[in-house]
């Protein structure tokens, strides 16, 4: 029967679309305990009083003007698509299931 | 066996149990903004593009590439939320919306999750009831993924990026006709402030519907999602079939038929909704603030500077329209319905000085050669003639140069070629006939065995005059002064 690790990185590999063999969750099972483990210790600080952070920068109202600036070409813009039908990139079919 | 159902205003009633079902609905409406580029790259807003022609490393979302939002984008997104009556917030955030399909290269889409930059406001419809907005978002549109051609799914990624707000209304909408008319009334709000062309065949404006049942009294169902809905007659037609297969799962007593979390897909050619899939298993975006983005301020300043900018808005130009210029509330309606319009109709009354001429010039000849193939205007300002042009038309008739009936041949001899109401005039040469005697020669022979009516009129009917000024507005091919033609047909009659 799988653990609740393994149902969980089951659960994180649907939602990425992967997917992965009973095998493969067993083995990486451990590993997300252990990182999610890692950032538990995170929790452990007190922030009472402190406001959530919306950036690591304290940047703010960066804006650009509505004006337009040249777009990559189409050959360009598909050079690394996986497969190219026309000028579209084409991909496995991805209908008709849980899309 | 299924209940026939009936309506009793808002009350959907069972004529088998006779319980009555009351419906909360919400609207989900994707408008896209009238911006010239996206919303955090320089590519130009695409529709009808060849493919992937209109992408750059942003909105592929190559790594090492920087998304800055489009000022142009908020500050529109700002008026139609200031349209509203909603409320700006003074600051906001954009958050990554993780799912993957093959429409969104980043594998997330940045949208608002829980600082949106508007919160309320409402719209108020026609029947009185007012539906209230929960919250409007920013967020980009997807690529397009087309299935039906060839054993692949293709992608284009043009539409990848475009700005969009999305308003989301409270669950006040409770029949069919609520949501037709809050979709109108929130189109013609967005087309007047210049936010978006709200064009839904271009798909500029989408429409999703959340829909629940429940016996009057008891507390809200399961609500079920309608997606797919192309018109807004659409939305209507495809609430009014949820509403009634909803209430017949519940009133068949078979829980394996009641109403489940999901979302339909509204097939329109059938007109029935079907299952796309279940909800609770999908839906899992866990959204985090968008690190790349930093928080956005609406200042004082650039708010006033933005609400500077709205026009009078359209119900108030109706009421503007029916109380200070005097016309019908129909009349109203056809013109402000459309921003052009209404825009040309008050260039046209001021030029004129005449309101009314220039809303009935409008309405009954101007707009009937919109999509007309002879003119090819899909729009009034496609049209060869200006504001200006209706206005000298309109001073012609009330100088009584044409009659009235010879102006519908001059505007439309205008829409046409573009000519100029006077040399019109001049050419077809339709300047109303004054000259006396030619006035009478056609009198006379309108006369001609009609001996019953000058009897009438001898005794005093003058309305039986009528029946003979017809026949010489067309003897002068609509030139004649009716107003001469029926003094001397008048005189004539008693002078015989
Ligand atoms: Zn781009």
């Amino acid at each position: 029967m799988a653990s609740s690790d393994e149902e969980l990185v089951r659960r994180t590999a649907e939602l990425a679309r992967l997917s992965i063999t009973p095998a493969e969750a067993a083995h990486l099972a451990p590993q997300f305990a252990r990182i999610l483990e890692h950032f538990k210790t995170l929790s452990d600080v007190d922030l009472e009083g402190v406001e959530p952070t919306t950036g690591a920068f304290g940047l703010r109202d960066v804006l650009r003007a509505d004006e337009p600036r040249a777009s990559l070409t189409q050959d360009e813009a598909l050079a690394n698509a996986p497969e190219r039908i026309e000028d579209f990139y084409s991909v496995p079919k991805t209908i008709g299931g849980d899309a | 066996m299924s209940a026939t159902i009936e309506r009793d205003g808002d009350v959907w009633v069972s004529s088998r149990t006779g319980t009555r079902w009351h419906v909360v609905c919400g609207l989900e409406v994707h408008a896209q903004l009238r911006t010239r580029t996206k919303l955090f790259c320089g590519c130009e807003t695409s529709f009808g593009d060849p493919p992937n022609s209109r992408t750059c490393p942003v909105c592929t979302g190559q790594p090492g590439s920087l998304p800055v939002l489009n000022e142009e984008a908020l500050a529109l997104a700002v008026r139609a939320a200031l349209a509203i009556g909603a409320d700006v917030a003074p600051w906001s955030k954009f958050d990554r919306k993780n799912y993957f399909y093959c429409d969104i290269p980043k594998n997330y889409q940045i949208s608002q999750f829980d600082r949106p930059y508007c919160t309320g406001g409402g719209i108020d419809l026609p029947s009185g009831r007012r539906i209230r907005l929960h919250r409007i978002h920013l967020e980009e549109d997807a690529g397009k993924a087309i299935h039906d051609r060839g054993t692949t799914t293709l992608v284009d990624l043009n539409r990848a990026g475009t700005p969009l707000i999305e308003s989301v209304t409270e669950a006040d909408v409770t029949s069919p006709e609520d949501a037709f008319d809050y979709l109108t009334a929130l189109k013609e709000i967005l087309i007047y402030v210049g936010a978006s062309n709200a064009d839904m065949e271009k798909g500029e404006l989408r429409c999703d519907v959340n829909v629940s049942v429940h016996p009057a009294g008891e507390g809200w169902r399961t609500k079920v999602e309608v997606k797919n809905l192309n018109s807004f007659r659409n939305v209507a037609a495809a609430l009014e079939h949820e509403i009634l297969r909803q209430i017949q799962a519940y009133e068949s007593g078979d829980e394996s038929r009641y109403p489940v979390q999901e979302t339909r897909l509204w097939d329109a050619d059938k007109l029935v909704t079907r299952s796309m899939r279940s909800k609770e298993a999908a839906d899992d975006y866990r959204y985090f603030t968008e690190p790349d983005l930093p928080p956005v301020t609406v200042s004082p300043s650039f708010l006033e500077r933005q609400r500077g900018m709205l026009p009078e808005l359209p119900a108030a130009r109706r009421t503007r329209y029916v109380r200070e210029l005097g016309l019908s509330a129909y009349d109203a309606d056809v013109l402000v319905a459309d921003r052009a319009v209404a825009d040309f109709f008050e260039a046209a009354a001021r030029i004129s000085g005449r309101p009314k001429e220039a809303a009935n010039w409008i309405s009954n000849e101007v707009l009937r050669a919109l999509g007309d193939a002879q003119t090819g205007a899909s729009t009034i300002d496609d049209l060869p003639v200006k504001p200006h042009d209706l206005a000298e038309l309109i001073e012609l008739v009330a100088k009584g140069t044409i009659h009235t009936a010879a102006g519908r041949t001059v505007i439309r001899e205008m829409l046409e070629s573009g000519t100029a109401a006077a040399e019109v005039v001049e050419r077809l040469g339709l300047e109303q006939v004054e000259d006396e005697s030619q006035l009478e020669d056609w009198c006379r022979a309108a006369l001609e065995g009609k001996d019953a009516i000058v009897a009438d009129v001898k005794d005093g009917k003058e309305k039986a005059l009528g029946a003979l000024i017809g026949p010489v507005m067309q003897a002068s091919g609509g030139k004649a002064n009716p107003q001469k033609v029926r003094e001397i047909l008048k005189r004539l009659i008693l002078e015989s």
